[in-house]
C-alpha cells in the first residue's frame, strides 16, 4: 500500500508527468528543422533497430511474471514475432503468432 | 538510387510501409501514394496500423488499474497519473516503488529513468517532424510512445521523403487512438479492478508489439550488428540499476551500426572488386 500524504503524491506525479512531458518534448522541440551533423544523423539511424530490441531482451529472456527465472517458451514465442514480421512485415500476423504459440506451448507441451 | 525504389518492389512485401495496403489508391494511376491523395487517409492508415496495438494495449492497461488499486491509489490520481504519463513501464515503477516504501524521490527518479529512452526517440524524430510549428510539436512531444514512434519511423524508413503534413498525419493518426485506448483501457481496469484473465501472458504483450515493429525494419549488415550489439549489451547490463542498463546498450549498438556502415561504406567506396580495406 501507498503510504504517502496526498499533498506529496500530488507533487510527485505532476513532477513525473512534467519532467516525462520534457523528456519527449526535448529534441522534437528544441532542436525544431536545423540539421544535425552528418555523425549524429549516423546514429540516430539506429534508434528504433537498437532500443526496442534492448528493451525487450531482458523482458523476454528473464520474464517479470515468472519471477526472472528464463522460460524458453517465451523465447521461442519472441524468436517467432521476429521471424514472422521480418518476413511478412505484418503487424498483426506476427503478434497474434507468437502470443497464439506462447499459449499453445503453455497448454499442451 | 532513389529513396522510394524498395517499396516499388512487390517482392519485398516487408518494406511495404505500415498501413499503406498493396491496393493502395493512386497505384493504378500512376501517381505516387506516398505524396497524393488526401490528408485523412494518411491519418486513416495510422489508425488502421495502430489497431494490432490498441487491442494489445487492453489488458495491459486494465492490469495498470487492477495495480493501482491494489496499492491504494485512489481513482482520480491514477487517472491522472496515466493521462499525464502515457507510459506503462514507468506508472508501474512509479507504483511499485511507492508500494514498497521507497522515497518519493526515488520513485520519481526511477520512472523517469524508465522514459529516458524517449530522447533517443525525440532525437530521432526531429528531421522528420522538426520542421513543424512549434505549437504542433508541443503537442506532437505528448505523444512520444513507444508504439507510436516505433510505427512512424518504420513508415518513414520505406518513405523517408514524405511531405511534412502527410507525416504529422500519419503520427496523430497512430498517436491519438493509441494514446486514447491506453487511457481508456486504465479507466477500465479501474472501474472493474483486477479481472485479467491468469492464463494471459500479459507480462509477453509489451515484447510481441515491439518485436512485431521492429523486425522487417533490421535489414542489411548495419542494422543486424546494432541490433544484436544491443541485445547482448541489455541482457549483459540487465544488473544495472535505473534502467540504465538500456541507455547504454542503445549506445552500444548505435556505435556498432554507425561503424559497420562507415566500413561497409569505405569498403565499396574502393577499387571494386577488392574486398580488404586499404592499407
Amino acid at each position: 500500500m501507498i503510504a504517502v500524504s496526498d499533498a506529496t503524491l500530488w507533487a510527485a506525479i505532476a513532477a513525473l508527468g512534467v519532467c516525462t512531458y520534457l523528456i519527449r518534448w526535448s529534441f522534437i522541440g528544441l532542436a525544431g528543422g536545423r540539421e544535425f551533423p552528418e555523425w549524429a544523423m549516423r546514429l540516430l539511424r539506429y534508434v528504433p533497430v537498437t532500443v526496442l530490441p534492448a528493451m525487450v531482451a531482458p523482458m523476454v529472456v528473464w520474464p517479470r511474471a515468472l519471477e526472472g527465472e528464463t522460460d524458453p517458451y517465451r523465447i521461442l514465442a519472441a524468436l517467432t514475432v521476429l521471424l514472422i514480421g521480418a518476413v511478412t512485415g505484418r503487424l498483426l500476423l506476427s503478434i497474434v503468432s507468437g502470443i497464439g504459440l506462447l499459449l499453445l506451448l503453455q497448454t499442451f507441451a | 538510387m532513389s529513396d522510394l525504389a524498395p517499396r516499388r518492389n512487390p517482392s519485398a512485401a516487408a518494406a511495404r510501409p505500415v498501413g499503406a495496403p498493396d491496393d493502395a489508391p493512386g497505384n493504378a494511376s500512376g501517381e505516387d501514394p506516398a505524396f497524393s491523395g488526401p490528408l485523412w487517409r494518411v491519418a486513416l492508415e495510422g489508425t488502421t496500423a495502430s489497431l494490432p496495438f490498441i487491442v494489445s494495449v487492453i489488458p495491459f492497461g486494465m492490469l495498470f488499474g487492477a495495480v493501482a488499486t491494489a496499492a491504494g491509489l485512489d481513482p482520480l490520481k491514477a487517472m491522472v497519473l496515466t493521462v499525464a504519463v502515457i507510459a506503462g513501464a514507468s506508472q508501474f515503477a512509479f507504483i511499485e516503488l511507492l508500494s514498497d516504501q521507497a522515497p518519493v524521490i526515488v520513485a520519481v527518479a526511477a520512472a523517469l529513468a524508465v522514459n529516458l529512452r524517449m530522447a533517443m526517440y525525440s532525437a530521432s524524430l526531429a528531421p522528420h517532424i522538426g520542421k513543424a510549428p512549434a505549437w504542433v510539436r508541443l503537442i506532437a512531444g505528448f505523444f512520444v510512445v513507444d508504439q507510436v514512434y516505433g510505427l512512424s519511423m518504420r513508415r518513414w524508413a520505406v518513405i523517408p521523403h514524405e511531405p511534412l503534413p502527410r507525416k504529422l498525419a500519419f503520427y496523430f493518426g497512430v498517436a491519438v487512438p493509441m494514446s486514447s485506448a491506453w487511457v481508456a483501457c486504465s479507466a477500465l481496469g479501474l472501474a472493474v479492478g483486477g479481472s485479467i484473465p491468469g492464463w494471459l501472458p500479459v507480462d509477453f504483450m509489451p515484447p510481441a508489439m515491439f518485436l512485431a515493429i521492429v523486425a522487417p525494419m533490421i535489414r542489411g549488415t548495419a542494422n543486424i550488428c546494432a541490433a544484436l550489439a544491443a541485445v547482448a549489451a541489455s541482457l549483459a547490463l540487465a544488473w544495472a540499476p535505473w534502467n540504465l542498463g538500456l541507455i547504454v546498450a542503445a549506445a552500444v549498438g548505435m556505435g556498432v551500426g554507425a561503424a559497420v556502415e562507415i566500413r561497409l561504406a569505405r569498403r565499396s567506396a574502393g577499387s571494386p572488386g577488392r574486398t580488404e580495406a586499404p592499407r
